[in-house]
């Protein structure tokens, strides 16, 4: 099963399934990372963790502990 | 027309604050939502003063889950605004939209403004207004808040949708499935909700969110109605059902956007350009540092550090200069003055003339006098006699020692000698010679004299501006004010006010890079940068700022807590920041060092205060994180990463002046009135010294009262009442609790009170007089320095409770006094526990004591070990704020 904190920099992902709980869960699907999604890593912060990401037409930024909470499928290499 | 609300909804970076701006000019109610530290501001609208605008805070959506969002819906639900305008950042539609689908639900007529539609058009996209004001089912105007255009437009479309009362049907964004389940819950609750709010509900109802769904009180065999309802629909759907609802909502979008939007083949904007290069992984960290030492540097070393002491020692102290020639010419004059060493020359030659049997009685109060006012002529008859004996007697003063400014002997190096005897006279070390003028003669002495009556002040210079508090005494003066009632207004009440706003020009300094970092948009990149290293206490990111700006001050610092979102890490870091030395600390730090290591020659002491300071936020945050008052589940740190933009010269100037009217607004009365409660203290007790009749009275006004009289005032009386506090700590002495009190003003005043205490005057924390005057305090009987006393002392000082400015500022940010004394509290014990650590162990360890307060101590290391090391505790499930089966709200 492969989340969302495995896809490597400059992959894509669509999210599949959400995890988590409570406020978390929530604020990650609020943010636009609902099931069906495609979801791009664009880089990651210069001590490793959080990642940014590009969801819907704009930046977001998640830690890794928390992105690992999204299952995604279909990934691949470059946006979209 | 009747007075008409408007609440103004919107994301975070939509522009809703210039929006507010635009329509009100800014000069509303700044408050906050009671019970939280969520800024509410309201204000009438420009155009027409019935029309009151009420900025709701920058939210994505209106979860149960952070205040922001249970504040704005609470508010659109119980206050019930006659409209709201809903405003949309159209480069960033698609989650924006998520909002407004809420919004329309909540049964008030929405109108959706359309904000940067400027920005897109720039990118080549096209939007289509009338079909999606169609498929929104409310109006859609194009604005622009930065530029002011369209905005009575869509305010005029707001106040006729509020008249008109009825909320629109607005879209039905659920899939049929969904619309269905919501059609049987909204007959089930119908009976329990106005018909306007049966929609709001009903989604609640389905979403199972418990705090909304309070409000209806249900019966249970209504809620398992509803639950079985639901339960159909997650079955069939193989979700939960509040994901189903999000999805919906942002599945509907997607289908909006496909038919309302045209979008130009994409590009890399600056925006992404500028953030490749920023919060590269190889350059992020360089490019964070270069920014923050930016800030720093100009913020707390040079112009806010120039601002501060034009402010304090200027406009509130001795007067300034406003010509900078004038200003370097009056320093190049005092740098000579000051070679000439003439107040030594004029001690040195009394003192011989005194050792060859002259009469020198009141001549060295004459010298003081004729430098005030040289054509003082009984004092120049008193000179000129002593000058004529002195050169009949041919009397010549040699090897005066020198002094340096802050009154320490020189040695021949320059450097300061930093040992002196119980007589206060040099030890030097072996080959060390003391700075001396090899002799000094009758005329010498004259020109000493005559040197001291030319002094440089700053009143001789043309650009002279007399200080605040020199104009009042010239005014009470020629009201003939008496003595009592200046002293009053002026060490009382001006200085009072002028603690509160010496901090003006620093933090406006502050305000405008701070700002800008946020408006522009790279204090989310800091968070972006830092949140590694601070989410394993408990902080956020953006905790880095405020520590960085109190370094220089507190006050400030906590003032720049603003720009964390989350309401956990902004209380906590509110509370801890000030434990970082601050600049009013360094004189009790180069105190320390003096006594400890006799100057300030070793690198290392410095840097330790900064690391205890560093090190209790850590120690504090990792115990409160696990406290019931910051428990709860971590925040999610999932976070927008907004587009760079310059902001307007007039937006960002604005957000300065909200930040800095909020601190003189909800700050300035504590700072005040605890100055002035402070200064009754000092100033009023009781005449005991002898040959005095005991009375009470203003002390320095009374007959026969010592120079210093301190010992007499009430805070000694205060000071010895609480005393017994600081006697585990090892300082047990009424002076240590009354520089301590006296610290709050100021924490400079921690030196100067021991100045006053000791009688040593104007001695200041680089005088040797001082270093010893200060170690005295914690010397025993046998002459041995307990340092771990002093140490527990020192600490103490540096992390209780900070100075009334920043107290006044913390309770201006809490703004709530459960908050605000447990701020403060936790502060104080804290401090102390430290202080009985550090004193506990040197007992023990280097001097064999073993007590009760051993134990004490022990415990005490053992609970914050105990706190620190144990594991997160479990929640209970109560705070549950999605129910995941409807009948246990029926329980």
């Amino acid at each position: 099963m492969t989340t969302l904190k495995d896809v490597r920099v400059g992959e894509s992902a669509t999210v599949s399934k959400l995890t988590g709980s409570g406020a978390l869960k929530r604020r990650i699907m609020d943010m636009g990372l609902t099931k069906g999604t495609r979801v791009y890593v664009r880089k990651v912060a210069p001590l490793g963790d959080p990642v940014e990401l590009t969801v819907r037409g704009y930046e977001l930024s998640i830690r890794k502990d928390e992105a690992a909470s999204v299952e995604v499928s279909d990934v691949a290499q470059g946006e979209r | 027309m009747a007075e008409t609300v408007i609440g103004l909804a919107g994301n975070p970076n939509c522009g809703k604050t210039t929006l507010f701006n635009e329509l009100t000019g800014s000069n509303g109610y700044v408050g906050n939502w009671p019970g939280v530290t969520v800024e509410k501001k309201q204000a009438t609208w420009r155009a027409n003063r019935e029309v009151t605008f009420v900025d709701l805070p920058g939210i994505y959506s209106l979860s149960p889950y952070t205040p922001e969002e249970v504040v704005s819906r609470d508010y659109l639900v119980t206050e019930r605004p006659d409209a709201v305008i809903n405003l949309v950042d159209v480069t960033n539609l698609e989650r924006n939209l998520y909002l407004t689908t809420q919004l329309l639900e909540t049964g008030r007529p929405v109108v959706v403004g359309l904000n940067m539609c400027d920005l897109l058009k720039e990118r080549g996209d096209v939007i289509d207004t009338a079909a999606l004001s169609e498929r929104l089912g409310v109006p859609v105007v194009e604005v622009s808040a930065l530029r002011a255009t369209n905005l009575d437009e869509l305010v005029t479309k707001a106040v006729a949708a509020g008249q008109a009362g009825k909320a629109q049907a607005g879209a039905r964004c659920f899939s049929p499935e969904v619309e269905e389940a919501l059609g049987k819950i909204s007959q089930i609750v119908s009976d329990s909700c106005d018909a306007s709010l049966a929609r709001w509900y009903s989604v609640k109802v389905f979403e199972r969110d418990a705090d909304a769904i309070k409000e209806l009180s249900l019966s249970s065999a209504q809620l398992n109605q509803a639950e079985k309802v639901i339960k159909a629909v997650e079955r069939s759907r193989d979700d939960d059902a509040e994901s189903i609802i999000t999805s919906d909502r942002y599945d509907w979008i997607s289908g909006v956007m496909d038919a309302c939007v045209r979008k130009a083949p994409k590009k890399l904007s600056l925006s992404e350009k500028i953030d490749r290069v920023v919060t590269n992984r190889v350059l992020g960290l360089p490019i964070f540092v270069a920014v923050m030492f930016a800030v720093y540097f100009v913020a707390v070393s040079t112009v806010g550090t120039w601002g501060t002491v034009w402010a304090n020692d200027g406009v509130f102290g001795d007067g300034w200069l406003w010509n900078p020639s004038d200003q370097s010419a009056y320093e190049t004059a005092v740098e000579e003055y000051d070679a000439g060493y003439y107040s030594d020359k004029i001690d040195g030659f009394i003192a011989a003339a005194e050792a060859d049997g002259m009469s020198t009685d009141g001549v060295a109060d004459a010298v003081v006098a004729l430098a005030e006012d040289p054509s003082d002529a009984d004092a120049q008859a008193v000179v000129s006699a002593f000058v004529a004996e002195a050169t009949a007697a041919d009397v010549v003063a040699t090897d005066v020692p020198m002094h340096d400014g802050d009154g320490n002997f020189l040695d021949a190096n320059e450097e300061v000698v930093t040992r002196i005897d119980a007589e206060g006279e040099p030890v030097l070390a072996d080959g060390q010679e003391l700075a001396v003028i090899d002799a000094v003669t009758v005329s010498d002495f004259e020109e000493a004299v005559a040197a001291q009556e030319g002094a440089p002040s700053l009143e001789d210079y043309g650009s002279f501006v007399p200080s605040v508090p020199s104009v009042i005494e010239g005014w009470l003066a020629a009201a003939g004010a008496s003595e009592f009632v200046t002293a009053l207004v002026l060490d009382g009440i001006v200085a009072g006010v002028g603690a509160v706003l010496g901090f003006i020009p620093q933090m406006l300094v502050l305000f405008v890079m701070l700002c800008f970092l946020e408006d522009c948009g790279y204090m989310s990149r800091v968070a972006f940068v830092m949140d590694r290293v601070f989410r394993r206490f408990g902080l956020s990111g953006k905790s880095f700022i405020p520590m960085l700006i109190s370094s220089g001050c507190g006050v400030p610092g906590v003032m720049a807590t603003k720009t964390i979102e989350n309401e956990k890490d902004r209380r906590m870091t509110a509370m801890l920041t000030t434990m970082i030395p601050c600049g009013a600390k360094t004189p009790i730090i180069a105190l320390v060092m003096g006594v400890l290591i006799g100057g300030s020659d070793a690198w290392w002491v410095a840097p330790m205060f900064y690391f205890l300071g560093l090190a209790a936020i850590i120690v504090s945050a990792l115990m409160l994180k696990k406290t019931k008052m910051f428990a709860g589940e971590p925040a999610p740190f999932v976070m927008e990463l907004p587009n760079y933009h310059f902001p307007t010269l007039k937006s960002w100037w604005l957000h300065v002046w909200e930040r800095i009217s909020a601190y003189l607004k909800k700050a300035t009365t504590i700072i005040f009135a605890a100055s002035v409660v402070v200064w009754f203290l000092l100033e009023f007790g009781f005449a005991g010294w002898e040959g005095g009749n005991g009375a009470f009275g203003f002390l320095s006004l009374m007959e026969g009262v010592p120079e210093y009289y301190t010992d007499y005032s009430l805070l000694a009386i205060v000071g010895n009442a609480v005393a017994w506090i600081f006697a585990p700590l090892g300082a047990d002495t009424w002076q240590a609790a009354a520089a301590s009190i006296n610290a709050l003003i100021a924490k400079e005043n921690l030196v100067s009170t021991f100045g006053v205490i000791y009688g040593i005057g104007d001695a200041t924390e680089n005088s040797v007089t001082m270093w010893s005057g200060f170690a005295g305090m914690f010397t025993d009987a046998s002459g041995i320095l307990h340092v771990g006393a002093m140490c527990a002392f020192v600490a103490f000082n540096m992390l209780d409770a900070p100075c009334f400015a920043a107290i006044g500022t913390i309770r201006r940010q809490m703004d709530s006094p459960k908050w605000f004394w447990f701020a403060i509290g936790y502060q104080c014990v804290f401090a102390w526990v430290v202080g009985l650590i550090i004193n506990q162990l040197w007992e023990l360890f280097v001097l064999g004591n073993f007590g009760v307060w051993t134990v004490v101590a022990f415990v005490a290391l053992a609970a914050m070990i105990f706190q620190i090391a144990r594991p997160m505790p479990k929640q209970g499930d109560s705070e549950e704020k999605i129910l995941s089966d409807l009948s246990e709200s029926a329980a």
